[in-house]
């Protein structure tokens, strides 16, 4: 794990998170979101969870990211009027980032090395989904139908 | 030098304040579900940081529950997405601020 590594994914991430909460119009602002989850997924990565990298860019950058530009040129008419900033949100926000830094700067034992791990493959994460997740697993597949089958009744056209 | 856990949480909790940044100051509720999925990722970030950097348990708890978060965060954006397009229909506008009938 390398420093040089970390900022410059470090930078890749939270530049265009900025870009995402901040650029006034909607499709630029969802390009960049897909990208601040490219730099997450690097992340992933670089902690040693490749499948979970993986996964983030399958599902994140492959499917939800073009969930919302489809939605933003279905909404389109809405989506050319610019969009009010509230400031009051920047207060919220940095208030929170100092609490939560603050939390973390108090906490001890918290700068440690990273230990050296045997790698986790994709294998072993299988066996475990197998075993000991299988019902956790089960009741996902259920919430992922039901939420699908929920969001085509939304969206159907309603009968005249 | 490596980078340590104290990093990866700074990371994780700027990202988590640009997401509520995004989702407490813009009108369009797009713009609210790109910051709710920000900070969701920035959990899951928080989850496999505190794994790799833990002495290792078996089962890798740590991955599952980042992975399982994944598949939930997945289910909530097909949802809310389909909420805006439910609500664009209805009221021709995806502006959270001029929703307001239930305003007393």
């Amino acid at each position: 794990m390398s420093t040089a590594a970390f900022i410059v994914i470090a930078i890749l991430t939270l530049a265009p998170a900025l870009a995402a909460a901040s650029l006034p119009k909607l499709i630029h602002a969802a390009l960049s979101f897909a990208l601040a989850f490219v730099g997450i997924a690097a992340f992933f990565f670089l902690l040693g969870a490749e499948f979970v990298g993986l996964v983030q860019i399958f599902v994140y950058i492959g499917a939800v990211a073009v969930l919302i530009v489809f939605t933003i040129l279905l909404t389109r008419r809405d989506a050319a009027t610019p969009d009010k900033f509230n400031w009051g949100g920047v207060v919220i926000a940095i208030a929170v980032f100092g609490g939560l830094i603050w939390a973390i700067f108090l906490t001890p034992g918290l700068s440690i090395a990273p230990p050296q791990i045997e790698a986790l493959t994709v294998k072993r994460i299988g066996e475990v989904l197998m075993t000991d997740y299988v019902w956790p697993l089960q009741c996902v597949g259920l919430v992922l139908t039901a939420a699908l089958i929920g969001a085509l009744i939304l969206v159907m056209e309603e009968k005249p | 030098m490596t980078p340590t856990l104290t990093l990866f949480l700074t990371i994780s909790a700027a990202l988590f304040s640009i997401g509520l940044l995004a989702a407490l100051s813009r009108r369009h509720a797009i713009f609210i579900l790109i910051g709710i999925e920000m900070m969701l990722a920035a959990a899951n970030l928080n989850f496999v940081a505190f794994w790799r950097f833990s002495p290792q348990p078996q089962p890798p708890i740590g991955v599952m529950v980042a992975i399982f978060s994944i598949a939930i965060a997945a289910a909530e954006a097909a949802v809310g997405l389909a909420l805006v397009i439910a609500i664009y229909r209805h009221y021709r506008t995806t502006n959270v601020d001029q929703l307001d009938q239930l305003q007393g």
